[in-house]
């Protein structure tokens, strides 16, 4: 019941006006998970949030809903909700009116519409807001109601459309907290969209990074971070110091003007490969000590680290997170252990623009 | 608004001079006599023109219902196009309103009459000839075509600026296309439905040239006896002042029913009586 597949997207293209906008998505969403799209705007996460909901129709390909095909099912017959970026709270009915919009629809009897209505607003903390009208409140309040109009249907999946983008960033946190509660209480799936990594970490179970309409990886937010499959990840997903490197054979890479030990393999030899190492990743020493050495160019106080930029005898500027400081102009060895290296694969040059 | 009066001083001047002291003037004359002398007869005299005034409010009713039928969905599907179908089309409707008011009639008298191009065409298949002018139905159709855009403009507003995921919601949320208008566009529409309303009905009720022209002699509404009052051999302005006010005073009550229905009033495109 756990592993079973609920949404199944099977090679979707969507153009408008002939442009791309997703190419050959594929993707299946797990029943009860906490799923993530994730990557800039325009990466067509947004795209494929709508076709999922149905208000796009995709020029080729299927989606699958609990194993039946619904290509051309209209939204009202889903049995999915969505949370719109920008609410979308009806301004003609109060926050009650609002949140039973849906029941009232499916004609759902007096008492039981108050029941749940009663329910839903417990659940995203709004008891005692039913009778007041929805331009009266905050943003956040707005955001409560909307997860609340959707939830209250009990639908299979909920769809959330950068929800939480109009939030200052405290009430952000604080929502982000409340979603993921909501989500383990109601076990209802959420699929996320989000151009916030720290966001999709903080609350997926999966996380899809996306980029000019293809999907670059599925994993969990622990494997997204620590095991990126490509450059562009790894630069999405935090921050990272990306070089170009030459693998000169398995376990030994060769980049920033030395070799260094490794534990990648399976790449040809001599193969041009992207090096991902994270800033938290590089220790400071004396000159001696390190692997390589070069001048502190700036630091920069960031609350619970320094961000300490090294400048190498090659030019490369090494970003390097760590709590202790050091002297601008001071001459710095740089040392990273052979785990800590990530060794990935050249994106192919046409995407790589 | 209450922060400066001083910007709006010309307006109330403008305001006062144009519009309050022209309704005094009109109020002075209903009540009194030709010499001058106060008097309750112009408004009695009035009610002999009740029939009259409920024929201008029933057929200006049906031609604002019609306006309203044909205004809705030609609005919601212009709301609905690319900015330059949007454009075009808002040309077309604004283009005969170009057009001298009185040409524009003048050409439907030439289309309608007995034997006018309706029934020219109609001869040549070999029917009619149909009499059309000089009914109810010919001022209604007037009327309808005169004042058509006066609806469609306001309701094209409203649509407009209305929210998009607003109606996607409600489709989300599982309402099927007629739910979906009936509980999400149509209230939200109300504003422009009550403006577009207001706007018709009253120049509907209150036209003297469309029923003399369209209605011939028979078909004469309350602005054509009014009308007359001034500048007919009936000639009698007390009269005349009267009739208008008590006319104005219907419309007014009227619009106060109406604006009752719609408890939105204060949303942009509506107009406030």
């Amino acid at each position: 019941m756990e592993n079973e597949t609920i949404i199944s997207l099977r090679d979707i293209v969507v153009d408008f006006d002939g442009e791309q906008v997703l190419r050959h998505i594929n993707l299946d969403i797990r029943n009860h998970e906490f799923v993530t799209l994730l990557g800039p705007s325009g990466c067509g996460k947004t795209t494929t949030l709508r076709i999922i909901g149905g208000f796009i129709t995709p020029n080729s390909g299927d989606v699958f809903f609990d194993g039946k095909k619904i290509n051309s099912l209209p939204p009202y017959k889903r049995e999915v909700n969505t949370v719109f970026q920008k609410y979308a709270l009806f301004p003609n009915l109060n926050v009650f009116e609002n949140i039973a919009f849906g029941l009232r629809l499916k004609k759902i009897p007096d008492k039981e519409i108050k029941e749940r209505v009663f329910e839903m607003l417990d659940l995203v903390s709004m008891r005692g807001y039913e009778r007041r009208d929805v331009n009266s409140l905050s943003g956040g309040q707005q955001q409560r109601v909307a997860i609340a109009r959707a939830l209250v249907n009990k639908p299979q999946v909920l769809l959330l459309d950068e929800p939480l983008g109009a939030l200052d960033l405290k009430l952000r946190k604080e929502m982000q907290i409340e979603l993921k509660k909501i989500q383990r209480e109601t076990k209802i799936t959420f699929i996320y969209v989000t151009h916030d990594q720290e966001e999709a970490l903080t609350m997926s179970d999966t996380v899809v990074v996306m980029r000019a309409g293809e999907i670059q990886q599925i994993g969990t937010p622990i494997d997204i971070y620590n095991e990126p499959i490509n450059a562009f990840v790894a630069d999405f997903i935090g921050e990272s110091n990306i070089l170009d490197g030459v693998m000169i054979k398995d376990y030994v890479a060769e980049f920033a003007g030395r070799r260094f030990d490794c534990e990648d393999f399976n790449f040809k030899e001599n193969e041009p490969v992207d090096v991902v190492i994270r800033p938290e990743d590089i220790k400071i020493s004396a000159p001696e000590d390190g692997q390589i050495t070069g001048t502190v160019e700036s630091v920069i106080f960031k609350g619970v680290h320094y961000e300490i930029v090294v400048a190498d005898k090659e030019g490369y500027r090494w970003k390097v997170h760590t709590t202790l400081y050091e002297e601008p102009g001071r001459e710095v060895g740089l040392s990273v252990i052979p785990y800590d290296i990530h060794i990935m694969h050249k994106m192919p040059e046409a995407e790589n623009k | 608004m209450m922060k400066s009066r001083y910007p709006a001083f010309p307006y109330i001047l403008f305001m006062t001079i144009f519009i309050v002291v022209p309704l005094l003037i009109v109020v002075y004359f209903a009540f009194t006599t030709s010499d001058g002398s106060f008097t309750l007869q112009n408004i009695i005299r009035v009610k002999n023109y009740i029939p009259v005034t409920i024929k201008s409010l029933y057929l200006s009713l049906i031609a604002t219902v019609i306006c309203l039928l044909l205004g809705y969905p030609f609005a919601y599907i212009m709301a609905r196009k690319t900015s330059n179908i949007r454009k075009t089309m808002f040309m077309l409707i604004m283009l005969p309103m170009w057009m001298n008011f009185l040409l524009r009639t003048y050409a439907w008298m030439t289309i309608l009459e007995d034997n006018g191009l309706i029934n020219k065409l109609l001869a040549l298949i070999g029917i009619g000839p149909v009499h059309m002018i000089n009914t109810q139905g010919t001022v209604v159709l007037g009327m309808v075509y005169d004042y058509l855009p006066f609806m469609i403009v306001p309701l094209y507003t409203v649509l407009m600026k209305m929210d998009y995921s607003l109606i996607q919601a409600a489709q989300d949320l599982g309402g099927n296309p007629f739910q979906v208008f009936t509980k999400v566009i149509l209230p939200l529409s109300l504003p422009g439905i009550s403006t577009g309303i207001t706007m018709v009905f009253i120049p509907c009720v209150s036209t003297f040239v469309i029923s003399k022209m369209l209605g011939g002699g028979t078909e004469l509404l309350i602005g054509d006896l009014i009308e007359m009052q001034f500048t007919g051999n009936t000639y009698n302005q007390n009269l005349g002042s009267a009739m208008a006010l008590v006319l104005m005073v219907i419309i007014l009550i009227c619009m106060g029913v109406m604006n009752q229905f719609d408890s939105d009033e204060e949303k942009e495109g509506s107009v406030v009586i």
